[in-house]
């Protein structure tokens, strides 16, 4: 941080301080287009969301726990397996590490004073929460979705599935859909054209270009999936044919478009963990990541061959020999990237000083279960062993290992490495420790045993089976392993939750940092810098000239900007300076806007089409107000 | 061990010298629990293998798990020289280089996997996916048709007049293509011990290949969710000495023999009364209802409701009298019976018993 030392240098900081104010209290959060709060509001709700989507997987396997158990009926069971996968995707996974992750750090690590678009960055949030709450009122109501996360017609179809539960999904799915990619346009724009002058494309730490990938992921995949959705509906409420083959439609269809969404997403899961691996591994080996070139390219391709490989989804539909044989081709092909960055952190690791504490041991647990749902993931490559064991609990294990293992522990990772940045405090390292060894053995004992009952012949998605096909002695294994690991991340919450108001107070970087969310307070304050930060590499914290150069801008008043609530945008490769933004400031238009919106998806969903579209006329009003006249600070 | 693979043909052949190695370690890494866990007779373990078919892929998978278990292994053995050497920098010669730490990257993340994946792709998508796609028109000494329905299997043998359900009957070491369809969702044909599973798509006939080594029973069972009782979808698939399998299939190719005591007959009323005949078929009589499974022949099968329950004069009593309990939201509606016409519904559908 560059600190204010002489008068006129605190002078120009008061300033800042008094133009970047929010309101006070309530008002404040719900009005509020700080990227920092809109964070922090992401990272609850996403967390209240992984909450119940753990309450469902616990519910699972407590119901899978012994053979021929009644916990859970069949419809019941079926509901609540789908609302584990639609929550932990599209309102856990994905929400947390865009939402919250990207959205706090991002604009940090790139020495901006906030998003791009900060109404519409308060927007996605409002969305995203309406769509967490319509989602889970369907399920609250009994009228779940219970076609699996992918929901396969026909059998998501009006005939087979009368009940509301998959409009509950579809429309949710639409309404959720637009947050998402309204985060990632936000991103994208951000990123090329908010950096600090001076921070070309070369000098931009990994942890962005993953988050780049995504955004640009997301912006392609999700249209597929609104199309998708918008056919379901189309045939489930005005008795269209888009998928009935009795009259025409294709049931592949679906399949086809869900699985163009759904691949690319499943490397939308995983590239924010690649960058929170890229963040946490030079801070705690104390030297830079080794083959950045080759990462930063891994990791943009990665996005771009996930658009190639979705049919392996669909080996077992009988598609033609020279269909899957591409697509096994490309699904191999996609494991060289991954494999790069995979040894690129273990060779950082090794060729570095390590020092293993918490937010490098999730890590190192995400490296080992990436590993091991990255092996499993090439046999699925192999076609018939894949058609084999697809849909089985094999697969089960595979992206659980995938999208817990190699997903999740890099979130967890991430909660405690940024924790001292986001509250100003520190959290305990001994029940830091404690919380992973116990989510590891827990994930490890949980998730492990699948891969056996999965080649023992236990399908998924099936609610009890019989005694006599000795699938219950790993059944009770993997339940015990899921409290246990239920056990782990309660330990993370509790001790997180209390060192948020306990925790040792620490300064600015108390890690000794590589990106620049370092160089600024803890927590940040609203403006983010005082001065825009001068940045030579992509380990700018370790550049500490550039550092000294900052607190010097300061004393001179250059890149300050305390004339207004502004910030400098750049050219988008080289990050020349280009011009002075004006940002505008907190609204309740984003608000507003998304419950109208809301309202729009309630009354689709109730089928009153014409109060859908008077909500949709509201829409249109709140975004007239949308651009109301900003308050210029003098 | 009934779970470990036997010994494998061609073209998987020539590696079979060096079998032996891996298998004892991979038997010994799977440990006790796997041992307990083996699939007994009837069960559908993938790697209690009864046919070159599922053979080829179980030889595939412990020949992917070896080369896994080195990449696993040697990753974690770098992780641990990480931790040895914490608090030091760099490593002895390599150190901090930027050149050499960059071809170690290339080596371990670009070189040594193309040569892995290639390897993969090609045994497995060419060598073992030869022999366990639909087999070639031709090929096949008889074609059994497959129906998928929300929750039970309809099986049919073209060219007779014999349909039955949850029970799949073939000659066993005999080439059967099995044709695959599907009357109302998605469901997925999977008999692990015999081969992979192909889904029963509506409006897309699939085929697949059925070959059994020996007589005996194998377990199948729906791998695509198909509704509330997908749990409930499972069938026997019973490989005959092939002369037995024909005096099976004359058997079930007859129809239901008329009913013999007074019993059965007003079973036979029971079962026309109670609109049982809108949903079953059976064969030989006016009840042609195509809902639930062809009920002629019943006594012949083993369980009820596609392995729900054991096919028992009680356990069948049940059944009729509460469907909804012993399998819930299945399509069978509760009937009120009275008990007498119970006893007689049951003595007639049990008739040949």
């Amino acid at each position: 941080m560059a600190t204010a030392t002489t008068p006129a240098a605190q002078a120009r900081v008061a300033r800042l301080e008094r133009i970047w104010k929010e309101p006070p209290g309530l008002v404040g959060w719900l009005t509020t287009t700080d990227h920092k709060r809109i964070g922090i509001l992401y990272l609850f709700a996403s967390l209240a969301l992984f909450g119940a989507g753990g309450v469902e997987a616990l519910l699972v396997r407590t119901q899978l726990a012994a053979p021929d158990q009644h916990v859970l009926g069949p419809e019941a069971y079926n509901q609540v397996f789908t609302m584990h996968g639609v929550t932990m995707i599209f309102l856990f996974v994905i929400p947390i590490s865009t939402g919250a992750f990207g959205n706090y750090l991002l604009p940090l690590m790139i020495g901006a004073r906030d998003m791009a678009f900060p109404r519409m960055n308060a927007l996605s949030f409002w969305i995203f929460a309406s769509s967490g709450v319509f989602m889970y009122a369907g399920l609250a109501l009994g009228h779940g979705p219970d076609a699996g996360w992918f929901d396969y017609v026909p059998l998501a179809s009006k005939q087979y599935s009368p009940d509301s539960g998959i409009d509950f999904y579809a429309l949710g799915l639409i309404f959720n859909g637009i947050a998402t990619t309204a985060t990632a346009i936000n991103f994208i724009v951000t990123i090329f054209k908010m950096r600090a002058p001076g921070m070309s494309l070369n000098r931009m730490p990994l942890f962005c270009y993953a988050f780049l990938a995504v955004s640009f992921a997301l912006v392609f995949a999700l249209p597929v999936l609104t199309l998708a959705l918008v056919f379901l509906e189309l045939d489930r409420r005005l008795g269209f044919h888009f998928y009935d083959a009795a009259q025409g439609g294709d049931p592949l269809l679906w399949q086809h478009l869900f699985w163009i969404f759904g691949h690319p997403e499943v490397y939308i899961i995983i590239l924010p963990a690649f960058g929170i691996a890229t963040s946490i591994i030079p801070t705690f080996v104390r030297r830079r990541m080794v083959a950045f070139p080759l990462v930063a390219l891994a990791e943009i391709l990665v996005a771009f061959i996930g658009f190639g490989v979705w049919v392996h989804h669909m080996f077992a539909v009988g598609l033609p020999t020279v269909t899957t044989i591409y697509f096994a081709a490309a699904s191999l092909i996609i494991v060289i990237p991954s494999a790069i960055q995979l040894f690129a952190w273990i060779t950082t690791i090794i060729t570095g000083q390590p020092s293993f504490q918490t937010p490098l041991l999730w890590i190192i647990g995400f490296i080992i279960y990436f590993i091991i749902g990255g092996l499993t993931g090439i046999m699925f490559a192999a076609i018939p062993f894949d058609q084999q064991v697809t849909d089985t609990y094999f697969v089960v294990a595979h992206f659980h290992f995938v999208i817990f293992g190699a997903a999740v522990f890099p979130i967890l990772g991430g909660l405690y490495y940024w924790f001292p940045k986001v509250t100003g405090r520190m959290y305990h390292e001994r029940w830091g420790k404690a919380s992973f060894w116990i989510t590891f053995v827990g994930t490890f004992v949980t998730f492990f045993p699948m891969h056996i009952l999965g080649l023992l012949g236990m399908p998924r998605r099936i609610y009890t089976y019989h005694r006599g096909l000795g699938w219950g002695t790993l059944n009770l294994m993997e339940t015990i392993g899921s409290y246990f690991l239920a056990l782990g991340l309660l330990i993370v919450a509790v001790n997180l939750g209390v060192s948020a108001f306990r925790g040792r107070r620490v300064g600015g970087d108390p890690w000794g940092g590589d990106t620049l969310e370092w160089a600024t307070t803890s927590p940040p304050p609203a403006y983010n810098y005082a001065v825009i930060p001068t940045v030579s590499s992509a380990y700018a914290m370790w550049d500490t000239d550039d550092r000294a150069t900052d607190a010097a801008n300061l004393d001179r008043g250059e890149r300050v900007l305390e004339q207004g609530h502004r910030t400098p945008a750049s050219t988008a490769l080289d990050a020349d300076w280009d011009e002075v933004l004006d940002m505008p400031s907190g609204s309740w238009a984003p608000l507003l806007l998304a419950l109208a919106l809301a309202g729009v998806f309630v009354m689709l969903l109730l089928g009153h089409w014409v109060i859908a579209c008077g909500f949709g006329a509201l829409v249109g009003l709140v975004l007239l107000a949308w651009h109301s006249a900003e308050p210029q600070a003098g | 061990m009934p779970w470990m693979p036997r010994a494998p043909r061609p073209p998987l052949a020539r590696m079979q010298s060096r079998r032996a190695r891996p298998r004892a370690l991979l038997v010994a890494g799977a440990g006790a629990a796997a041992v307990l866990l083996a699939g007994g007779c009837g069960g559908q373990s993938t790697l209690d293998t009864h046919s070159r078919q599922s053979q080829e892929i179980a030889s595939l998978f412990w020949w992917m798990l070896v080369a896994a278990g080195i990449v696993l292994v040697g990753a974690l053995g770098l992780l641990a020289v990480g931790y040895r050497r914490r608090g030091r920098p760099g490593l002895p010669v390599i150190e901090q280089t930027k050149q050499i730490n960059m071809w170690l990257v290339v080596t371990f993340g670009i070189l040594l996997p193309l040569v892995a994946l290639v390897a993969v792709f090609v045994v497995a998508n060419f060598t073992v996916a030869s022999i366990t796609d639909a087999p070639a028109q031709g090929s096949t000494a008889m074609t059994i048709e497959v129906v998928g329905h929300q929750w039970f299997w309809e099986i049919r043998y073209p060219g007779t007049p014999a349909v039955t359900a949850n029970e799949l009957h073939i000659p066993a070491r005999t080439r059967i293509n099995v044709v695959l369809r599907s009357s109302d969702v998605i469901h997925s044909f999977w008999v692990p011990e015999l081969n992979r599973k192909v889904d029963m798509i509506p409006g897309y006939p699939n085929r697949t290949l059925l070959y059994a080594d020996q007589p005996g029973v194998y377990r199948g069972q729906c791998a695509e969710l198909c509704g509330v009782q997908h749990a409930n979808m499972a069938m026997r698939v019973v490989a005959q000495k092939p002369a037995r399998f024909r005096r099976w299939l004359a058997g079930e190719a007859h129809p239901q023999a008329p009913p013999a005591t007074a019993t059965q007959r007003a079973g036979a009323q029971a079962f026309a009364a109670n609109g049982c005949s809108s949903c079953h078929t059976i064969r030989g009589t006016p009840a042609h209802g195509t809902v639930g499974p062809d009920l002629t022949h019943l006594e012949s099968r083993q369980t009820l409701a596609a392995l729900t329950i054991p096919n028992t004069p009680a356990e069948l009593r049940r059944w009729i009298q509460s469907p909804q309990q012993v399998k819930p939201g299945n399509k069978m509606p509760s009937v009120a019976l009275s008990d007498a016409a119970l006893t007689a519904l049951v003595a007639y559908l049990d008739a040949g018993r």
